[in-house]
């Protein structure tokens, strides 16, 4: 009996898990290589042509994606690190205060927040008229429908998930270390570049792994903020899916998708030594 | 608040024990047993060919049941407070509880909602419903998802009906469907910005780059495309499409779209995003009503009519009631109820004259808006605008295909 | 909560030096805190707004009176109560089976393990569209209706693996000792897990279970690709309503939702700071 204990612990969220999570996936894959209608059904044709149809068809909006998750990526560390950084060094009593007011995005449904910014940012909105009629801004001045306001839309609303963990990671940091740094006559640059930088790295690489995936795959911000150009590949899936019920050319998007981040991750984590990253960040 | 950034989960996620190559294996194998399950393809839906009879046999068993669900679209129904005025005559004149849902939204989705239902045949909650003319209304009629109207019991239908609101071409002789409401697809603009427009040149006209509005629905803009190039959509075929799209491309390839909208467009219209748009008569008409400075226009070159339509799924519970509140809501005096309110273009033309001459009764801003209802071309479109206007292309799931890979990348590029 | 709760590590002392630049990164901070809360004080102040037309897009008035008019737009009042009872119903099934599941993981070495936490890995890596999307397509080719439990099912899914990882954290800093003490007392399996082993895990779970709670409140991706019939949640309402115009109904609701969910947190921090963990 106690030797069974831990598979029944384990039995009802891992089945949960594998019925729900890794078979889907093979369904997904299935249903790719189908061909048919919504009326007349779709039958199993294994036809892999589809993923390269998919990928002459679509490869703009993929590589689209993969731009824009990098820029947003590269744009969160560079705003985050900041914040993390004073919030960590020099928030003294009141860094929960301060933290919690980073996190109060996330208490406003994500689908409504990015609407008020569709709402703030419109031509003759309340932040652009009055810049306008100043002339401080062309006439023709826009944001809405641009490359800049998608990418600011995704940095927006995943900023937090790149402060916390860099905060994290420099919370950690012992201020001795700095202190015995600029004893021995380093500098201030030299103690930051040295010391906190390095150590503070394991934050940013999870915050990279917590913001990268779901910004390249989001749909929410090109659809509410972007234009013609700026259709990523989750609005193609999100239409195939839902509006055309185009199932396989869906499913082979997907897939393609979830491959191609798998790799991305896999990649990432071994060129950096993620795992090991992780765990130091944590501790 | 998001639990990604809480401590407990980032200290959590670090203690994972490394993953081996043998586990991703073990996976691979429970995902081989997936496999076999999922082998098989995902069942058709086609409905058998309807039998000569089908409208005396469904229609010999039914009751009535004094209950009606109703899904229509948000704000599609005259209100006053929280009430339904039209419904409450309806419920007073024939017994009939109606509980109405604004169910619907988008067709796309809508449909992708209850088709499975449908398919399997389960009840989806609704016994009447407002479908537009649309690829969904077509696929719902290709699959057998509709009941086919018994008309004997819609005499207000076939007295009071306008004439171009029977026997549409993607419904021959309303079988399964009869008009709730219409309207046109024209063009709106904001003649602050824009000189008078009649052209549908003009959406292509480089001084409004980066300020015209396009709709995001395929069979709109496909339309829109055809009508620039003079094509006829009804008689349109594959080479035309071709025609159209690169015709939209050249459109979009200039920056002259701000965007391709759903609904929102008025939003973007009100706020100055764009100044000039494709745009739905009802959507202007209301906006000019509150005051604001716009125009629409029927391009010389064409515009789209269609029609928001009634229909009963074949699962519905009440289909007898759902007969008896569509061929009500066809009295001259409960469609100009909902016309007054709806501000889309009524299928009974008699509510003209009974809005004129309510309109004699009142005084102030209500007398006012009731002459505007009636004198409005976007409600009571006149002769020479109704000859421009042409309806969608009905397709069949093949030509589905071949049209949406034509134009759905312009739009979704 | 952990050490990594701000102040618990003490204070870090804060150098004379370079007193310019730290005014200048404050004031980097408090913009960039400004730019996060902004269309947070729109949606409430639009909340307040006496707009006539369908849409709330120009500022006309100040009233009240949306706050009494909740219920003109009854789908909207259900699809709250959709998302409530939806987050409510997954939040059950997830704590349960996550808290097994940490149990088993944090105390026990067992075949199978490494593959346990590889699917948990993937739940909580992969692109919610991604799992969306796979779910769908099981729905559709084994013919399942979609609808409330298909949303269920899902919820279950991606917020499953939050809860497991936060109990195991809880279980693997947990003193095993005790439990042992409990045991050569001759208290049983049950008696010591139930006296012994839940209260000390009891934050982990409380813990995930509200994790469990925001996730599912909020999710937008995989509740549109999972649901079906009539079931439309709070956020699936306001994307439907982006396209005919956003009613201030809808501002109120979420500021109703963000007043809860502060007033949750503050409670949470101080009831933490209390305990002292």
């Amino acid at each position: 009996m106690k030797r069974l204990t831990p598979y029944l612990l384990v039995l009802p969220g891992g089945l949960w898990l594998a019925v729900f999570l890794v078979v889907p996936m093979v369904f997904m894959a299935s249903v790719s290589t189908q061909e048919g209608d919504l009326v007349n059904g779709f039958a199993q044709t294994f036809n892999v042509g589809v993923y390269g149809d998919v990928l002459s068809q679509y490869g703009t909006q993929f590589l689209r994606s993969a731009g824009y998750g990098l820029a947003a990526t590269v744009l969160s560390i560079l705003l985050a690190y900041p914040v993390a950084y004073w919030i960590a060094f020099r928030g003294g009593a009141r860094k929960s205060t301060y933290l919690l007011l980073v996190l109060l995005p996330f208490f406003v449904s994500f689908v409504l927040r990015t609407v008020s910014w569709k709402f703030l940012l419109a031509d003759e909105g309340i932040l652009l008229a009055p810049l306008k009629s100043a002339g401080l801004l062309p006439g023709d001045f826009h944001v809405l429908q641009t490359t800049a306001a998608v990418i600011g839309g995704l940095v927006y609303n995943y900023l937090p998930f790149m402060i916390l963990p860099i905060y994290v990671a420099l919370e950690r940091v012992d201020p001795r270390t700095v202190e015995a740094a600029q004893d021995l006559y380093a500098s201030r640059r030299e103690a930051f570049t040295r010391i906190v930088l390095p150590l503070s790295l394991p934050g940013v690489f999870a915050g990279v792994l917590m913001t990268f995936v779901p910004m390249t795959s989001d749909y929410v911000n090109a659809a509410i903020l972007g234009g013609p150009e700026n259709t990523m590949i989750g609005n193609i899936i999100q239409t195939e899916y839902l509006v055309n019920n185009d199932y396989p050319t869906a499913a082979a998007l997907s897939f393609t998708l979830m491959a191609a981040m798998l790799v991305g991750i896999f990649a990432y984590a071994r060129a950096l030594g993620t795992e090991n990253v992780l765990e130091a960040a944590a501790r | 608040m998001d639990p990604r950034t809480t401590p407990a989960f980032l200290r959590g996620m670090t203690q994972s024990r490394s993953v081996t190559r043998r586990d991703a294996f073990r996976l691979a194998g429970l995902s081989a047993a997936g496999l076999a399950l999922s082998a098989c393809g995902v069942q058709g839906k086609k409905a058998a060919p309807p039998k000569k009879d089908a409208v005396a046999e469904y229609w010999a068993s039914k009751k009535k049941n004094g209950t009606l669900r109703f899904a229509n679209w948000p704000l599609y129904i005259d209100k006053d407070g929280k009430k339904y005025p039209s419904l409450e005559l309806f419920t007073a004149d024939t017994g009939i509880q109606v509980t109405y849902a604004e169910a619907i939204q988008e067709m796309p989705a809508f449909f992708g909602k209850i088709q499975p239902q449908l398919a399997a045949g389960n009840d989806i909650g609704h016994d009447l419903m407002v479908l537009t003319n649309s690829i969904q209304l077509n696929r719902a009629i290709q699959l057998g998802y509709l009941v086919p109207l018994d008309h004997s019991k819609l005499p207000n239908f076939a007295a009071n009906a306008g004439a171009r609101f029977k026997n549409p071409v993607w419904d021959p002789g309303n079988t399964y469907t009869v008009p709730w409401a219409g309207g046109i697809t024209g063009i709106a603009y904001n003649p602050k910005y824009v000189d008078e427009v009649t052209s549908i040149e003009d959406l292509w006209n480089p001084k409004y780059k980066g300020k015209v509005g396009m709709m995001t629905d395929t069979q709109e803009v496909a339309n829109f495309g055809m009508f620039a190039l003079g094509i006829d959509p009804d008689k349109s075929t594959e080479a035309d499409w071709k025609k159209a799209g690169d015709k939209l491309r050249q459109q979009r390839d200039a920056g002259l779209v701000r965007k391709y909208y759903e609904n929102d467009y008025v939003d973007a219209l009100v706020r100055g995003d764009v100044w000039i748009t494709m745009a739905w008569s009802g959507d202007v008409f209301q906006q000019v009503a509150e005051g604001k400075d716009l125009r629409f226009v029927v391009p010389a070159e064409g515009g789209t009519i269609w029609t928001d339509n009634l229909c009963i799924p074949k699962t519905a519970q009440n289909p007898v009631d759902a007969l008896t509140l569509m061929d009500y809501v066809y009295q001259p005096k409960i469609a100009a109820m909902l016309v007054e309110y709806i501000n889309y273009i009524a299928p009974v033309p008699a509510t003209k004259d009974i809005l004129t001459a309510k309109a004699a009764t009142e005084k102030g801003e209500d007398k006012e808006f009731l002459e505007q209802v009636a004198a409005s071309p976007m409600i009571y479109p006149s002769d020479a605008d109704m000859a421009k206007l042409r309806s969608y292309k009905t397709l069949s799931p093949a030509e589905e295909k071949v049209f949406e890979d034509i134009f759905q990348p312009v739009t979704q590029g | 909560m952990s050490a990594s709760e701000p102040g618990s590590t003490g204070g870090v002392r804060t150098r004379p030096r370079g007193r310019a630049g730290d005014r200048l990164l404050r004031v980097y901070v408090w913009l960039v805190i400004a730019w996060l809360l902004l269309p947070i004080a729109v949606m409430i102040v639009f909340g307040f707004n006496d707009t006539q037309s369908k849409s709330n897009v120009s500022w006309q008035g100040f009233t009240a009176k949306w706050w009494g008019r909740l219920d003109e737009y009854p789908q909207l009042l259900d699809a709250v109560d959709y998302s409530l009872k939806i987050a409510l119903l997954s939040v059950l099934v997830t704590t349960v089976l996550g808290t097994l599941m940490g149990l088993a993981l944090g105390r026990h070495r067992f075949r199978g393990q490494g593959a346990t936490n590889l699917m948990m890995f993937a739940a909580i890596s992969s692109p919610e569209l991604v799992m969306g999307a796979s779910l769908l397509s099981l729905f559709i080719s084994t013919g399942v209706e979609t609808g409330f439990w298909t949303v269920v099912i899902a919820h279950v899914l991606f917020s499953l693996s939050f809860v497991a990882i936060t109990v195991r954290a809880r279980v693997v800093g947990m003193d095993a000792s005790i439990e042992e003490a409990a045991r050569d007392l001759g208290a049983s399996a049950w008696t010591t897990f139930w006296r012994i082993t839940f209260p000390m895990i009891l934050p982990g779970v409380v813990a995930g279970a509200l994790l469990a709670f925001a996730l599912s409140i909020d999710d937008f991706v995989i509740t549109q690709f999972t649901t079906g019939g009539d079931v439309q949640t709070f956020p699936l309402w306001i994307w439907g309503a982006t396209r005919i115009g956003v009613p201030p109904q809808v501002n109120v609701i979420g500021t109703l939702i963000f007043a809860a969910g502060v007033a949750i947190a503050v409670l949470n921090a101080v009831t933490a700071r209390r305990r002292g963990t």
